[in-house]
């Protein structure tokens, strides 16, 4: 009773109550003194809340420009592993050495240009195709390559998958992630093989079902490192020739770099 | 003292077991006559060849990546299953010679047996004009495939495109090795899936 008596002396002085009156005021009614002293600040908010509401409404709701996100992860899979040891090379070593091996260059030349990389193995460890695509769509990554190589065809051979495209959706089917991606993984594929020809490797491209890829939600390609031949088809280097590698992964950081500033990159990209 | 009723009784049982005994005798020996009667002795018949016929082979390529149609002539009997083992024999026959193209070792013996069956899900199971080949190859020929990402895809390619120019109506294929699922022919192609044969025919132009 006797703070409704100050409450509503203080009311009628118009000017609110002090800090020390304040201090005293149990909870509950502070809130009401705010609402009820002050009709100007009160009057604000409703106009600002107004304001607010209409502008939300008053949205464009054209879609606007994609601009390039400043996040560029590239996630390197070397293929096979552990127990999975790959193509026997003709050189004595296996699959999955040349692949690591590639992928540990390919990953230094990507990094000292300033960009994420993400490997699924650093090591001879077995890792299954739903693990890779795990590390893949967990990263978010701006594109995956898969490293091969084998004993047989020549050059390098470059393969999406081959899903039919279809539009993104919120939730895709784990087998099919791919499909959503699928224009630009073949956009990257492109940017590719410009770079590999462009270095002066034979180049073949091709889509088949790729189990692990097509579960990934970005542009992903299976690159397959085959032996450098001569015109007589003679095997001038193996797949796992250092200077080989060398050449392909400066081939491939060049095609990522370009891949970076495409503009195909950012379209129809998934939600 | 035996009674009466039993000496009865034991002539009785002996007339019956000599007449069954010559009874069954005369059985015998006129199944043996009928048996002999109805022997052919004509020389067994010739066993029929199967006239050749042009048979379309989709070859892969290994340098180029490419699946290239040729022409052969090879005798194609007439049951589809055996006409279809019989086109992709010779088709792994092209690729187990060392100038192949697609080098891969084991020839016509490396395919065990192919089915056919209806595709499964279809309206009506009894339509001839959709059927699933399953190709059943053998370990060895697992085994001995060269390891890769392009030469297993245009192994498997090949055939499925090979069954579809030959039998169109094989519209789906799928693998097994030994008779069992497998889940890659060497490391690298899918087998667990089903292949459309109408995603592996190479058009003009448009290779692989």
């Amino acid at each position: 009773m006797r703070w409704s008596k100050r409450f509503r002396a203080a009311v009628l002085k118009g000017h609110g109550f002090d800090r020390a009156e304040k201090r005293r005021v149990p909870h509950p009614f502070r809130r009401k003194e705010w609402d009820t002293t002050n009709p100007h600040r009160t009057f604000a908010i409703v106009v600002l809340t107004t304001v607010l509401s209409l502008s939300l409404f008053a949205q464009n709701p054209t879609p606007q420009t994609p601009t390039p996100s400043p996040r560029f992860v590239v996630v390197l899979d070397a293929a096979h592993g552990g127990d999975d040891t790959g193509a026997h090379l003709a050189s004595g070593g296996f699959e999955k050495a040349a692949d690591l091996a590639l992928s540990v260059r390919l990953r230094s030349l990507l990094t000292a240009r300033g960009i994420q990389v993400v490997t699924t193995r650093e090591a001879d460890a077995s890792i299954d195709a739903d693990r890779r695509a795990g590390i893949a769509n967990h990263a978010n990554a701006a594109l995956c390559l898969s490293l091969h190589a084998t004993e047989s065809g020549s050059g390098v051979h470059l393969f999406a998958s081959s899903l039919a495209p279809a539009a993104p959706t919120r939730f895709m089917a784990w087998k099919t992630a791919q499909a959503a991606s699928i224009t630009r993984t073949l956009a990257l594929a492109g940017a590719v093989n410009s770079a590999l020809t462009q270095a002066g490797l034979n180049v073949t491209l091709g889509r088949i079902p790729l189990p692990g890829i097509e579960s990934m939600t970005c542009p992903a390609l299976a690159i397959e490192v085959a032996p450098q031949r001569d015109p007589e088809h003679n095997i001038t280097a193996e797949p796992d020739n250092p200077d080989y590698q060398a050449s392909v992964a400066t081939a491939l950081a060049a095609a990522v770099l370009e891949w970076r500033t495409d503009p195909q990159r950012m379209e129809s990209r998934q939600p | 003292m035996i009674p009466r009723y039993q000496k009865i009784l034991f002539a009785i049982l002996l007339v019956a077991s000599l007449a069954m005994g010559i009874l069954l005798w005369r059985l015998r020996e006129g199944a043996h006559k009928r048996l002999l009667a109805g022997q052919s002795t004509a020389p067994t018949a010739a066993p029929v060849v199967a006239p050749a016929e042009q048979a379309t082979l989709i070859a892969a390529n290994d340098l180029d990546n490419s699946l290239v149609p040729q022409v052969h002539s090879l005798p194609l009997p007439a049951d589809p299953e055996a006409r279809a083992r019989a086109v992709l024999g010779k088709l792994l026959d092209l690729y187990a010679v060392p100038e192949s193209t697609h080098p891969v070792p084991g020839g016509a013996a490396s395919v065990s047996q192919v089915f056919l069956m209806p595709v499964s899900g279809a309206k009506n199971r009894q339509d001839p004009s959709h059927q699933m080949a399953i190709v059943n190859l053998t370990g060895s020929f697992a085994a001995g495939h060269p390891s890769g990402l392009e030469t297993e895809s245009l192994t498997v390619l090949s055939i499925c495109a090979t069954l579809r120019a030959n039998l169109p109506t094989v519209t789906q294929v799928r693998f097994l090795v030994d008779g069992q699922p497998r889940p890659s022919l060497a490391g690298h192609a899918d087998l667990t899936r089903t292949y459309l044969t109408d995603d592996t025919v190479p058009t003009e132009g448009n290779k692989q």
